[in-house]
């Protein structure tokens, strides 16, 4: 989590640590995406149930393309079923989280749309994940390249690396475009229907779409999924012109790499830009709300990051402050941030910087959503779930037929969590019932080196433990220890493992080092297949690979129950 | 990691003591008996296999205030770098085992006095501990005596802000002045407060010359250069003293390093070779010294620039004779520098001198300036030399005569440039800079003519610098 700015925001807040926020800000029709809406229009035009004559507009190649989508959809997205709906399944928001639904609710045999008023992908990936990493890779070579000592202990000489900050930029806007025609197409191939505008609820399973006024259609669904997204949370105080001060939106396009930047927020966000700005040759200030840096960290791990991410780095850092103020550059003059202690609210002085970059977290976009028209009320914007992200209305009682997934219901603001809980929710409205444990659900920071966690950090299993009476116990390993971290000449990394001795169930894993974001899922899915510790030691992991660091670890753990698996049968080889 | 260092700071007086968990709360009066609560910090164990710890960094310097948990010294085991935290409140009194040593675990690393007061008592005892500390430690100033007296927590709270703001003032995020302060605000962009951390360097009495006035790591990297070479003058001083201090009549043998400048300077006397000179006007590059110095560019580095140049169109004064037979080519032109360090002599190469740019020359020849003073060269970074120089000028010496070193074709020497009168080709006089250099060479592979001719170049390229900058 970015902040107390933003811990305030949601009883949540302590998971709404997001770098990737899910689903479109579907009411913003920003003019960046104005291309990509006029596009989709077409789609819509053509594919539209009340129309299918196709527009004089569209070139051959795409007439061909929406006539082979139409065929697909009628073998693939089937009819509705039995009810006189439009629909089986509708999803307002086309990002990650309405995806993974869709896709899902396809398989499963229902007749699905989505309504997007935006760019398909949603914030990961147009303004989030996406376009992130495409900077992280350039950062993390340029950062080898220019760490002229770890060249040396490779043998390798390099000449002076500069970047062209235009090329960088065109390298993640491309990366972006990717992934959204990917995105795009597998739900075309599927039979999905896109439909483009805002999406309001008008009642129990009816809704309306368009861009407002008369030219709206109306569709009924049998169910609908909310899956509407976040934008960045702008503290208020602070003005964003979107070029000396800034949000991750304008960040990831790139448009000017400033000398010295303030980034505001030290959660996932704010660290990932510290990556990319400090290997792009820029200094870097942080300013964090509570007392340390990267509060939503395991508190070893943390420490253990900031000694590598921030120390030796062109970054410091005032902790404990809040920016209560940021006015924008201009006439010649400099960024300037106002600073108030967090808690006494008395001013801390003031920092005079290039550029300024707000990363304090996220805000759920739902307004407009017509949550009104059935008795639903936002809290600080958040739509209200029980566990199987089913939605509550004012009264405390489940609104039928209605689900919030992602960042709009604020659990756990990551795009793979949204996407999890739309496929969670697809496969309670096709008759299974379906919990999805939030606590298997890793989550990553893509820094050099790589962050990632999964369960609970030790202070909070600590709690747990002692509320609960069961005892707990922890297990480290090094990188320094793994071939394969040393022919990289990565060895410095922890890898750490948080445990119950008397049944062998992983609590939490928390890993910093390379490839950390990648190796989080043999713990990740430990976790949600319930496997335990004394089964784990016996899986075989090919050497010599980072997988090992993970391997040492169950393997150090001291469980005091031998391996339940049941004994297998022999296999001859 | 808690687990395993709940034993390591254990304190070192009465036995009472030594159960630490003993102790339930603060009690001033109790604290005044206890003549002094001085406790070792002891090198953890934090893995079962290691034997020995190596200290990575001391996060905490001599002096500084404690909190329980802070994590006062980073220590490499065989598995990893570990942060080690504090298990009491006190001040960091001495650290006993540097950065870059490894020490058995248990060993004492360094002493946690209790209050400020024990600080000097916790020296004394380091001292007296361990004689092999040679580093000296600066004695953190003493707490006032009415402060001694007077044992209360809030008093030596407040004697430990006012006897360490000026540190502070140095230190990251200060930045921040409260508006109060009007026109002593310092604003340092992130990585020039960490340099001056590391040099230093108070950023109070900074002019900055990045964006608005703001104090940028060039402006800090100047600052320290500034205090290094006025440090450097007293340590001059300093040595001359130590000069005089010789023992007289006493026979001293040679270092490892006086001995290999012996052998070289014998085996030079096998090589025949001969001096040319020639008298270069120099008012071109100082102007253009004056111009880009503060862009970090040295005069070693103009010069080996200027010299690698010439020597780009006189291969054969680059060529060396290695077996008395033949002309040796060198591929690349790598000037070394003739540096005097404490007690010999060593030449640092600035390798493809004539391909890198000035600029990164200059920062090549700090570099490896440092890494000579701290005895840290690779051979390769000072026996690779095709070429070499050797400047007395800042001396004020004008004129000098260098040996040729084993291995190379040809070495020159040069003096300081001085203002000198000077009759013109139109029958006038005037004042011009102008320095002596004096090229020994090898007479086997390099003749007069060749040297003449270098020598011609050189003095065209320094009379009219532009081409250095490129």
């Amino acid at each position: 989590m970015q902040s107390a700015i933003s811990l305030s925001l949601s009883p949540s807040s302590s998971i709404t640590r997001s770098d990737c926020s899910v689903a479109a800000n579907a009411y913003l029709c920003t003019p960046r995406s104005l291309r990509f809406c006029g596009l989709r229009r077409k789609v819509f035009e053509s594919k539209s149930f009340h129309s299918l004559k196709v527009s004089t507009r569209l070139v051959p190649c795409s007439r061909e393309s929406n006539f082979n989508k139409v065929c697909a959809a009628l073998q693939s997205n089937g009819t509705p079923s039995k009810g006189g709906f439009d629909y089986d399944l509708v999803i307002i928001g086309a990002g990650v989280g309405g995806h993974g639904a869709a896709l899902h609710a396809v398989e499963k045999g229902l007749k699905t749309a989505i309504i997007e008023g935006d760019v398909i992908g949603g914030t990961c990936v147009n303004r989030g994940c996406v376009p992130s990493k495409a900077l992280l890779a350039v950062s993390g070579r340029m950062r080898e390249l220019q760490n002229e000592h770890h060249m040396k202990s490779f043998g390798l000489q390099v000449a002076a690396a500069g970047y062209d900050r235009q090329g960088v930029a065109d390298h993640a806007n491309n990366l972006a475009s990717k992934i959204r025609s990917n995105l795009t197409n597998s739900m075309k191939a599927l039979g999905v229907d896109i439909l483009t505008g805002t999406g309001t609820i008008l009642g129990p399973q009816k809704l309306k779409f368009g861009k407002g006024g008369s030219g709206d259609t109306f569709v009924t669904a049998k169910d609908i999924i909310i899956a509407t997204g976040s934008v960045p949370l702008v503290p208020k105080g602070i003005e964003v012109d979107g070029k000396s001060v800034i949000t991750s939106d304008h960040a990831l396009k790139l448009e000017f790499v400033p000398e010295w930047i303030a980034i505001v927020g030290s959660g996932y966000i704010g660290l990932e830009f510290s990556d990319v700005y400090t290997a792009l040759g820029s200094e870097v200030t942080f300013i964090e709300a509570l007392d340390q840096l990267m509060p939503g960290f395991d508190p070893e791990i943390g420490k253990l990051a900031q000694r590598v991410l921030i120390n030796p780095r062109k970054i410091d850092y005032h902790t404990g402050v809040f920016a209560s103020k940021i006015t924008p550059a201009k006439d010649g003059k400099p960024v300037i941030i106002e600073l108030i202690d967090a808690k006494t609210k008395e001013p801390k002085g003031t920092v005079e910087v290039d550029a300024a970059l707000i990363a304090t977290g996220r805000a759920p976009f739902t307004q407009g959503l017509g949550l009104e028209n059935i008795n639903v009320q936002t809290q600080r914007g958040f739509v209200p779930v029980d566990e199987r992200m089913r939605v509550i209305d004012a009264n405390g009682m489940l609104v039928p037929h209605l689900y919030c997934i992602g960042d709009a219901n604020g659990k756990l603001m990551l795009a793979h969590a949204a996407s999890a809980q739309g496929i969670s929710v697809v496969e309670q409205v096709s008759g299974n019932d379906h919990v999805l444990n939030h606590l298997s659900i890793p989550a990553a920071c893509f820094t050099h080196p790589e962050i990632s966690m999964v369960g609970l950090t030790e202070p909070q299993a600590r709690e747990k433990a002692e509320k609960e009476g069961f005892e707990m116990s922890i297990t480290k390993t090094s990188f320094k220890a793994n071939t394969k971290a040393l022919a990289e000449n990565e060895g410095e990394g922890l890898a750490k493992l948080i445990y119950r001795p008397d049944t062998g169930e992983i609590l939490g894993v928390h890993i910093f080092g390379m490839h950390a974001a990648d190796l989080i899922h043999e713990a990740s899915n430990a976790i949600a297949m319930g496997t335990r510790i004394q089964d784990l030691k016996f899986a075989v992991h090919a050497h010599p690979t980072l997988s090992e660091v993970l391997d040492e670890l169950f393997k150090s753990a001291k469980v005091k129950v031998n391996s339940s698996s049941p004994i297998a049968q022999p296999v001859a080889v | 990691m808690s687990q395993l260092l709940h034993t390591t700071f254990v304190p070192t007086t009465s036995p009472s003591l030594r159960r630490p968990l003993t102790r339930t709360a603060h009690n001033p009066t109790w604290a005044l008996q206890i003549h002094s609560k001085i406790r070792e910090i002891f090198m953890p164990a934090l893995s079962s296999t290691m034997t020995e710890g190596k200290i990575v960094s001391w996060i905490k310097s001599e002096g500084e205030k404690l909190s329980k948990g802070d994590s006062v010294v980073v220590v490499e085991s065989d598995k990893a770098d570990m942060d080690v935290e504090s298990f009491y409140d006190g001040y960091l009194a001495a650290i006993m085992v540097e950065e870059g040593h490894s020490v058995p675990i248990g060993s004492p690393i360094a002493l946690l006095a209790e209050s400020e007061d024990e600080i000097a008592a916790a020296l004394a005892q380091k001292t007296s501990s361990s004689s092999a500390i040679t580093t000296p430690n600066p004695a953190p100033a003493p707490a006032p005596d009415s402060i001694t007296s007077d044992d209360t927590p809030s008093a030596i709270t407040s004697a430990n802000v006012s006897s360490r703001s000026s540190v502070a003032n140095g230190a990251m995020g200060s930045s921040v002045h409260p508006a109060s302060e009007g026109g002593k605000r310092v604003v340092a962009s992130p990585y020039a407060k960490k340099l001056a951390k590391e040099y230093g360097v108070d950023l109070i009495g900074l002019v900055g010359s990045g964006p608005n006035g703001r104090i940028v790591a060039k402006d800090v990297e100047e600052a320290a250069a500034a205090k290094a070479s006025a440090g450097g003058a007293s340590e001059a001083a300093k040595s001359s003293t130590v000069g005089a201090a010789l023992e007289l009549g006493s026979v001293v043998p040679f270092t490892t390093m006086q001995s290999a400048v012996s052998r070289n300077m014998l085996e030079s006397l096998a090589v025949p070779t001969f001096r040319v000179g020639y008298t270069i006007t120099t008012d071109a590059l100082d102007a253009l010294y004056k111009k880009i110095k503060s862009k970090g560019v040295t005069m070693t580095a103009i010069l080996a620039k200027a010299t690698a140049l010439a020597l780009v169109k006189h291969p054969i004064v680059n060529s060396s004779c290695r077996d008395g037979k033949s002309f040796t080519y060198n591929s690349s032109i790598n000037i070394a520098v003739a540096v005097a360090i404490d007690g010999g002599l060593i030449t640092p190469v600035l390798q493809d001198a004539d391909k890198i740019d000035i600029y990164s020359l200059s920062r090549k020849w700090k570099e490896l300036v440092d890494k000579a003073r701290a005895k840290q060269l690779q051979p390769h970074e000072y026996n690779t030399g095709t070429f070499t120089l050797s400047n007395l000028g800042m001396f004020g010496v004008d004129r000098f005569d260098a040996i040729l070193p084993p291995g190379t074709g040809a070495i020159m020497a040069v003096g300081a440039s001085q203002p000198t009168l000077v009759g013109t080709k139109d029958g006038r006089i005037g004042l011009k800079n102008q320095m002596q250099v004096n090229v020994t060479a090898d007479h086997r592979v390099v003749y007069g003519a060749d040297l003449a001719a270098f020598l011609q170049t050189l003095a065209k390229i320094i009379e009219d610098p532009k081409d250095l900058t490129l």
